[in-house]
């Protein structure tokens, strides 16, 4: 135990492991900072920008960022509170997040942090963009109106030859997600439903599946997402 | 399998991370990149299909259908329409016989838009098949037009040289240098080889030192100490080391790599070498932008002759297991690939997303090894430093800024080009010499830099008052600032995103649209106040210098020319949506064949 | 003092963000003793006869009536609310943003599999009584402004409740969070 990083968030004190980085470590401090993108056990993508903390002045994100000794880092404070809100507002007017008819709403990652930055509208204007939405796939429906370009499935999720079946495709603003055909024809039941829980939206949803939690039982109905962070050291 | 797909696959050894040099070959071979290609390539190389679309589809001049005979990208900067590209465009439709983004339909020409392709100072500007066409004309459009229906071959359809190498056997381009100011590092005497003779009698630690101590600071933009970053390079654990020289020189108005790589490439090869031997890098990558690719034969010829002369290879100058080599990375479309870390993943073969640091280039860089990239101003001036010593270049400049710089002018003026000044140059003076005159403002290191008036022009190029990357764009007072170049630049970062980061992608957007309302009249006070605030955001939440610089056309116009705004303003009313009934209607009135009853 | 007053309407919505609003049960009751209602399908007043405290809108607008009624309540009433999805965003109506109106009045009218036979005349309708459909379905606050926002699908009777009896007493309001959702 001795190695144990010191560093403190918003003057609480706290440890992390050499090398981690600082969300990870915050979370096993009991201190949730807010993410999209970042999946535990994976590469950080530090794209959903949701992470940002500062340190020494800066805005640094706290998923890619590693724990440095006597580091003081601010997250609860209204800048950076303020910035997440806006990040999540800018999601929802870029994407069509249509919640009430969505399979994910409810479990949705991006309309938890919306309750729990209590958004009410976005301030910024709708876009509307028209996207596709891939069905050929004989598992998976890639529904792009709701993909927030997390990265998630690209970084986690491979078949078992370890071949992307996911991948980014163009740039800027028509940057969206390119599922393999030939690859994704091949899928389980099980890695189809594992891609669906990966996705943080209703972006990766299973053929012939969903709505089969009633109201007021899913993930996010009674609690703000991150609730369940508690401290392990 | 096809041949020549396999062909080229092979010639990079099945290599996933010369995925780029693959797809240039095959878009250059037959003019797009169908899709038993990607398939082929997906087999050979053992990835799947949608990771080579990933890069494919990344980059603009790669094409996954056919796109002409003949391929027209006709620059669309700022300063190629301030100089008349509209009436050339137009004349291109009219001849062609079809919009832009479009191929005729006898599947001969395709008319495409590109952004800034290094010819400000000679705009309007097209590349047709790989071949620069410079000052175009309605009446020259007519004639290439007429060529390009006859079948001829581009480099047959001019007869007229530029100045210097531009006229070379192997490059035969109608490009001109516009080298109007040599000073006293790049654009004085040069020996060959003189430098390189000197540094192998140091030790690596002293060549670095001595770059330290010139205080040369890097020549792209951020202006990081160049021999603090060689000494982080060096100090970093790995198994190799690379040196990459960026000279991808993307940012709109910029073109000074351009005349580096066409009169001083053997400066610039001897400075990649300098800095490999400093580094201990065996390697040297440079990577140049898609839009040089006239000079490719010309490049490689050269990096050909310096082998023979042992410049390059091994034991390079007669020492003893110094090894460097350099080999070319052409990029294929993309501005972000400026940024150094998005340039290594192009150079890897990847999309060009900037990567997250830490690591830096310098601990984890190309191919995950210790790795510099420099940018090719700074290696050129490198090799006087150490020939001439740290003294002899402190003593240009200023105190916190060394040495000479290189300014390229464009935009409203008299004598557009190249300038080598030193460091500390009053702006009013630079603008007195570039002949400019009435000018509204000019805009400083491109669209991620800054738009200043009037009140700015009394400070000096240097770091420490006012720091650029190498341009200046003369806006005179007959532009509409915020519609022809504002918005312009706002576009131009919105197609040049590369999306990762959600404020990058989504409030670029919605800052255009922003000011589009303003421009459309229907701006309130709030409107500006918003702006400002989200531009902000901008600044503070993206990953790359892209991002954090993408709001600058308007941040910096907002503090400059607030009355440019304020004008457009309705001071009267605190709401306006922009909302207009009469427009929303129109589609719908039109399917059913009725008027309008508002 | 005389009592406050509401307005309400339904724009391009289902009606849900009405029953929800009678979802209150027995505090309907209170409610009247509360406020007094004026141009509202609630009491069926169908025009404005006086100046408003409160609007509440439900619906975006899809169509030039909508926007009408819409400018309309902004200028009768002091605080305009948009309640529900529909008004916040567009709501499930706006599923068609993006799809051009072309195609939706042939699906609606010509090729649609609810249509068969009924329309042998191929008609699309373009009566000038009938209002003139947007471009896209908008959401209220990008017409005209919105002092406040109740989200939700339908927005949850307390949601409602509370949010209009803060507004009338002045007091603070305080969400549980269960309360505040988009569907």
């Amino acid at each position: 135990m001795s190695e144990k990083i010191k560093f403190t968030i918003d003057g609480k004190e706290c440890f992390a492991e050499p090398g981690q980085n600082i969300l990870d470590a915050a979370t096993d401090n009991g201190v949730y900072i807010p993410a999209l993108c970042h999946m535990r056990g994976i590469k950080p993508a530090g794209s959903c920008r949701l992470c940002n903390v500062k340190i020494a002045g800066r805005l640094m994100t706290a998923c890619t960022t590693p724990v440095e000794h006597g580091m003081d880092i601010e997250n609860d404070i209204p800048e950076i509170q303020g910035l997440r809100l806006a990040i999540i507002e800018m999601l929802f007017v870029e994407g069509n997040h249509f919640c009430p008819a969505c399979e994910k709403s409810g479990n949705c990652e991006l309309q938890a942090l919306a309750y729990r930055y209590q958004m009410m509208v976005p301030r910024f204007p709708y876009e509307f963009p028209v996207k596709e939405i891939d069905a050929s796939s004989p598992k998976l429906i890639i529904d792009r109106n709701r993909c927030i370009l997390c990265k998630r499935c690209i970084r986690s999720f491979t078949d078992e030859n370890g071949k992307n079946i996911f991948a980014f495709k163009k740039r800027g603003h028509k940057l969206q997600i390119n599922i393999d055909a030939k690859l994704s024809a091949n899928l389980s039941d099980e890695m189809a439903q594992k891609a669906m829980d990966i996705c943080p939206v209703g972006a990766i949803i299973r053929k012939e599946k969903g709505f089969d939690q009633p109201i007021g039982t899913r993930k996010y109905d009674k609690v703000p997402i991150g609730s369940d962070i508690k401290s392990v050291i | 399998m096809s041949t020549y797909v396999k062909n080229i696959i092979d010639k990079y050894n099945n290599d996933e991370t010369r995925l780029m040099d693959i797809l240039i070959d095959i878009q250059s071979e037959i003019g797009y990149i169908p899709n038993e290609a990607v398939e082929q390539i997906s087999q050979s190389l053992n990835i799947s299909i949608v990771d080579v679309e990933q890069t494919l589809t990344f980059y603009h001049f790669f094409s996954q259908k056919p796109i002409g005979d003949y391929v027209v990208y006709l620059n669309n900067s700022v300063v190629a329409n301030m100089m008349g590209r509209s009436e050339v465009a137009k004349t291109f439709e009219e001849e062609v016989g079809c919009g832009f983004n479009n191929v005729s339909d006898d599947g001969k020409i395709g008319l495409y838009s590109t952004a800034c392709i290094g010819m400000s100072d000679q705009e309007p500007a097209a590349i047709i098949n790989g071949c620069v066409f410079t000052k175009l004309s309605p009446a020259r459009v007519k004639d290439i037009v007429a060529d390009m229906r006859a079948g001829k071959n581009v480099k047959e359809m001019f007869n007229e040289y530029g100045d210097g190498q531009n006229n070379s056997e192997l490059i035969k381009s109608m490009v001109f240098n516009n080298i109007r100011k040599r000073g006293e590092v790049l654009f004085s005497d040069y020996e060959n080889g003189a430098a390189l003779k000197k540094v192998v009698t140091m030790t690596q630690d002293e060549v670095i030192e001595e770059v330290k101590t010139s205080y040369i600071r890097g020549r792209g933009g951020a202006g990081f100490p160049t021999g603090l970053k060689w000494d982080f390079c060096r100090k970093s654990e790995g198994e190799i080391r690379y040196l990459i020289c960026n000279a991808d020189e993307g940012e709109p108005g910029t073109f000074k790599e351009r005349v580096i790589l066409t009169e001083l490439p053997k400066m610039l090869f001897e400075g990649m070498a300098i800095a490999g031997y400093a580094l201990d890098a065996k390697n040297g990558v440079l990577y140049l932008r898609s839009e040089y690719t006239y000079l490719k034969d010309y490049l490689e010829n050269i990096i050909q002759e310096l082998r023979e002369t042992n410049q390059l290879g091994e034991n390079i100058a007669g020492k003893q297991g110094f090894d460097f080599d350099i080999r070319i990375q052409f990029g294929a479309g993309a501005y972000v690939c400026g940024e150094e870390s998005a340039l290594i993943e192009s150079a890897e073969g990847k999309r060009g997303e900037p990567r997250n640091r830490p690591p830096f280039p310098v601990q984890k860089g190309y191919m995950q090894q210790p790795t510099v990239v420099n940018n090719a101003e700074t290696l050129c001036s490198v090799v006087k430093i150490l020939l001439k010593g740290a003294d002899w270049y402190t003593m240009m400049g200023t105190r916190e800024s060394s040495g000479t710089k290189l300014i390229s002018v464009s935009g409203d003026c008299r004598y557009p080009g190249v300038y080598e000044i030193e460091w500390g140059l009053r702006i009013r003076d630079m603008l007195e010499m570039v002949g400019a005159e009435d000018i509204q403002a000019v805009q400083v290191g491109g669209p991620s830099g800054t738009c200043i008036g009037e009140r700015s022009f009394k400070r000096t190029i240097c770091y420490e008052d006012f720091p650029t990357g190498g341009s200046m764009m003369i806006i005179d007072n007959k532009r509409n600032l915020l519609k022809d170049v504002v918005k312009h630049f706002m576009d131009f970062f919105i197609e040049e995103s590369c999306g990762s980061c959600v404020p990058c992608r989504a409030l670029t957007v919605i800052l255009k649209n922003k000011l589009q309302k303003i421009l459309d009249g229907n701006g309130v006070m709030n409107d500006l106040t918003e702006l400002k605030k989200w531009c902000n955001m901008m600044k503070q939440a993206n990953r790359c210098g892209l991002g954090q610089t993408a709001a600058n056309p308007i941040l910096t116009t907002l503090e400059n020319f607030p009355e440019e705004y304020e004008k457009l303003i309705n001071k009267d009313i605190d709401f306006n949506s922009g909302f207009d009934l009469s427009a929303a209607v129109g589609e719908s009135c039109e399917a059913v064949g009725r008027t309008p009853n508002l | 003092m005389s009592k406050p007053i509401v307005a309400t309407t339904s724009l391009a919505g289902c009606f849900g963000c009405h029953m929800s609003l009678l979802d209150i049960d027995e505090r309907i009751l209170k409610l009247i003793e509360l406020v007094e209602f004026n141009k509202s399908p609630i009491d069926d007043i169908k025009k404005f006869t006086k100046q408003c405290d409160i609007g509440l809108i439900e619906g975006g607008c899809c169509n030039s009536e909508n926007v009408h009624v819409l400018k309309d309540f902004r200028k009768h009433c002091k605080i305009l609310i948009s309640f529900g999805e529909c008004a916040l965003m567009g709501g499930l109506p706006a599923l068609r943003n993006g799809i051009p109106i072309k195609e939706c009045l042939d699906e609606a009218y010509l090729n649609g599999p609810t249509v068969v036979n009924s329309n042998p005349d191929k008609i699309l309708p373009n009566d000038d009584e009938i209002p003139m459909m947007l471009d896209k379905v908008y959401p209220c606050h990008e017409i005209v402004k919105i002092d406040y926002y109740l989200p939700g699908c339908p927005p949850r009777a307390d949601l409602i409740w509370e949010a209009l009896v803060a507004l009338i007493t002045g007091n603070e309001l305080k969400l549980p969070y269960e309360v505040v959702k988009f569907d």
